[in-house]
């Protein structure tokens, strides 16, 4: 073991059933170090979190922490948290009901009475120092979450532990927040405490840390200083693409004739959410097929969905076809010819139990008002029509979709949308986890769709795919829109250049 | 020296800063408020027998039991649970004790101990099982119900009043009197429930964990709470409380009879509700609960008064449902707007 390493992880594996997440991962956390974990989704970041806090048992592999002779084993987050390994989560996890106060020292304290007066104190003590805004008293319900996650902070800090886990603690916080959190950093690190920082912001990684790792398919790419890794080096490491000796890929994808003079089918100005995205203008023409890209989290579906309706629009406004429209929710955006394939196919696509046939006409059912069904003869039609011209592999169009595979339950719910006749369509991640011949069914059906007038908008991870099929790309980084790609631009170099920023070329 | 003395009182931080007030604490003092209202308004509109401050001993000596009930249910509720066996447990009880003592000339104090026994046998298994089966509260005790109310028809399905056990009798017929008014000594053992079970909720580690796990079970568990513990916990105080429960009902009829409990797990989920528990967990109090009970006793008194049918029990349980359905909207409405200042 390293002599200034509190934590030393070496040959770490963990498999779950058909997938290797981990696979003899090496990971060292020096003293007084903040030290970032990066990777895409799947990377196996969140694995090897969860392996280190005893939330899953190791499959290989040993862990070694500062002051013990022997190797380590964490069997559960209570063990983690007594041999001073603190996490501080995502989501909170704290009790909404209990005070401020009660919540910092609740499951740690040894006597059995709860003595209020002391941990009321103590708590404001620690919450002046801490210089967050709350009162020791108040119920944490109360609070906003970017406090709440500063209480689980203040919880992990009193707890004296020597290596603090910060698990994408920024996506709820706003700028001047982020702020105090890496002041608080800043501090804990200068008093030894090594900090574990998982985030996809790369501006934050670049502003706190010391040292990078970064994960690809559950192997180690490798450890970095991080003034020895560019940010166009760390992004090309963690989509696994070498920068300067990419093949390019550009097909000839007709866009001779869209008149980009001509009105927008769609037309936004200043479109702003609640999710964390900043306002952006965005517009597509008749028969063109664009993009929104940018690393996991770069809130490249978070502008969809505010396209769509589906989270809150604050502001901005939008035309279709000139003329300007308001859409609140889906259903509005669905009247106004928008269709939209969600990213999270199980959460927000299909209805599992309900038929092949009823997922299909689903869309347009609730277009036409659930009080005017349709005839059984009329949906077979559609159905038949659509299973056809896809060719969704079912036995039958009664057969519930939760039993099709992931490709053929896409199809259908593409179905769903082509049958509404949308002239504006948004696939979001239409290819994720599907076979490789179904993905290029889904590119060729994009591109016939943009040949016959309807315009696509199209998300995905792979870039590769991006830009096979799109004619301009919209490239965003932390939530914010930082350029736009066409023509000869369309290459991964400059694309990778743009998600990076900053010192990018 | 002073002058070291007072920097450190500027160092400390004001705790006194005024903060709004708990979820719990909010429910609490509207109960409170809504019982006061209620019996004033009864003794001041309605007079007669509310006038009599033992009109107000009595409802405590006919409710003795209940309060008991209630706290023991309340304290599940804020674990986020239920057991709505509680009612035939303290049929069970009654039937049992009354069975021992009358026909088998039994000893009090073990009577005391059988019934004691009962209720905690139900809720070691029903916590036993709720908590490290994961089976739904709900469905264990409506078995739990079933099979109190079986067994008790098996001990004795007739009405039986103790009429022969004379020690049974001298402490039943035990008050303690102010003046020309008087409680039972039920009374005084509801009372102790629900100051000790407050207490237990307000200041010791395993009363906050009821909190915390009633809050977010999962953040409860990150947070180093032994969450399968303190529902099994829960369920056993509750069950302990139905058994107590069911021996106050005793002392107070002097009689088994297979429906003495039946319907008082509603009665008791009722009292919890009015008096600030809120079904999803994680907020109740046990005093709120006391004045929950009062409130449907009240209630109870004061609609025969109104509608002018003595007998007839269903405009009671109208109002006392109407009541229900009214602190539930009240604290979806609380929660809401809570929710709403936030964002």
């Amino acid at each position: 073991m390293e002599k200034s390493a509190v934590l030393e992880m070496r040959g770490i594996c963990k498999y779950f059933p058909g997938v290797r997440a981990l696979e003899n991962v090496d990971f060292t956390l020096r003293e007084g170090e903040i030290h970032a974990l990066m990777g895409e989704n799947g990377a196996g970041k969140s694995t090897l979190i969860k392996v280190l806090t005893g939330v899953y048992p190791k499959d290989g592999g040993n862990i070694h922490l500062k002051g013990k002779e022997s190797e380590v084993n964490i069997r559960s987050p209570q063990d983690a948290q007594n041999m001073g390994i603190s996490t501080v989560y995502q989501e909170i996890t704290l009790c909404p009901n209990l005070t401020v106060a009660e919540n910092m020292y609740i499951g740690r304290t040894k006597s059995p009475l709860t003595n209020w007066k002391k941990i009321n104190s103590d708590a404001e003590k620690l919450l002046q120092s801490l210089g967050i805004p709350a009162k020791a008293k108040q119920q944490l319900s109360s609070c906003s979450i970017a406090v709440q996650q500063m209480v689980a902070i203040a919880r992990a800090v009193d707890m004296e532990c020597k290596v603090l886990i910060l698990d994408e603690p920024t996506s709820s916080l706003d700028e001047q927040e982020v702020e105090k959190l890496f002041k608080l950093m800043r501090d804990l690190r200068e008093k030894g405490v090594g900090i574990i920082f998982v985030t996809h912001f790369l501006e934050q990684v670049y502003e706190v840390c010391d040292r990078i790792t970064v994960l690809r398919e559950g192997k180690l790419v490798g450890e970095y200083i991080i003034e020895d890794l560019p940010r166009v080096q760390l992004v090309s490491k963690m989509l696994g693409k070498e920068f300067d000796d990419m093949a390019e890929i550009k097909s000839e994808s007709d866009t001779e004739n869209i008149d980009y003079n001509g009105t927008p089918v769609y037309e936004a100005t200043g479109l702003a959410g609640t999710t964390g995205i900043k306002p952006f203008d965005f517009s597509i023409h008749k028969g063109e097929v664009n993009g929104f890209t940018g690393l996991l989290g770069s809130g490249r579906s978070e502008c969809v969905r505010a396209i769509f309706g589906a989270d809150r629009v604050t502001g901005g406004i939008v035309k279709i076809n000139g003329k300007k429209v308001n859409i609140n929710k889906p259903l509005d955006a669905m009247k106004n010819g928008i269709s939209y394939l969600p990213e999270d196919r199980k959460r927000d696509g299909i209805v599992g139990d309900l038929s092949v046939r009823d997922n299909i006409i689903l869309a347009l059912q609730v277009m036409k008002g659930f009080f005017r069904p349709f005839s059984r003869a009329q949906a077979e039609k559609f159905a038949d029509e659509y299973i056809k011209l896809l060719n969704i592999k079912t036995a039958s169009a009664d057969t519930p979709i939760k039993s099709l595979s992931g490709g053929n339950q896409q199809k259908v719910i593409l179905a769903r949308w082509l049958l509404a006749n949308p002239v504006y369509l948004i696939l979001d991640e239409p290819t994720r986890g599907i076979d490789i011949g179904t993905k290029v069914e889904i590119q060729k059906l994009v591109l016939k769709l943009a040949s016959e007038g309807k315009s696509v908008t199209f998300i995905s991870s792979e870039l590769d795919e991006m830009i096979r099929t799109c004619s301009r790309l919209v490239v965003m980084r932390d939530g914010k829109v930082v350029g736009e790609l066409k023509g000869d631009d369309l290459n991964q170099n400059k694309i990778m250049a743009t998600i990076a920023g900053g010192e990018g070329k | 020296m002073t002058a070291p003395k007072k920097k450190q009182a500027e160092v400390q931080p004001k705790l006194n800063n005024k903060v709004a007030l708990t979820e719990t604490n909010l429910f609490l003092i509207i109960t409170i408020s809504v019982f006061f209202v209620m019996y004033v308004s009864a003794v001041v509109f309605l007079g007669g027998r509310f006038t009599k401050v033992q009109y107000f001993l009595d409802i405590l000596n006919v409710y003795a039991s209940l309060i008991t009930l209630t706290c023991g249910m309340s304290l599940v509720m804020i674990t986020g649970g239920i057991d709505i066996s509680v009612g035939q447990v303290t049929s069970l009880v009654c039937m049992t004790c009354a069975v021992y003592l009358e026909n088998k000339g039994g000893n009090v104090f073990v009577a005391f101990l059988i019934a004691i026994g009962i209720g905690l046998a139900f809720g070691l298994i029903q916590g036993l099982l709720v908590a490290y089966l994961n089976i739904q509260p709900f469905i264990i005790t409506l078995a739990g119900l079933f099979f109190a109310k079986g067994l008790t028809t098996i001990i004795c399905s007739d009405p039986l009043a103790i009429e022969t056990n004379k020690a049974f009798l001298t402490l039943k017929g035990t008050h303690i009197k102010f003046g020309n008014n008087y409680i039972e000594i039920g009374v005084v053992v509801a009372l102790a429930t629900v100051i000790i079970l407050f207490s237990v909720l307000r200041w010791t580690k395993l009363g906050r964990n009821f909190y915390a796990v009633g809050g977010n079970n999962q953040s409860a568990n990150m947070l180093g709470i032994n969450v399968k513990l303190t529902k099994f916990m829960a369920h056993l105080i509750c069950g302990f409380c139905a058994g107590l429960g069911g021996w106050l009902l005793l002392m107070n009829l002097g009689s088994g009879n297979p429906a003495n409990g039946e319907g008082a797990e509603m009665n008791a989920i009722a009292s919890s509700i009015i008096g600030g528990t809120m079904l999803s967990g994680g907020v109740g109090n046990i005093i709120g609960s006391l004045f929950g009970v009062l409130s449907l006793a009240t209630i109870k008194g004061i609609v025969p008064k109104l509608t002018g049918t003595s007998d007839d029990p269903w405009w009671p349980n109208i109002t006392v449902s109407g009541m229900l359905c009214l602190f539930l909207i009240l604290q979806s409405i609380i929660i809401a707007r809570k929710n709403r200042k936030k964002a």
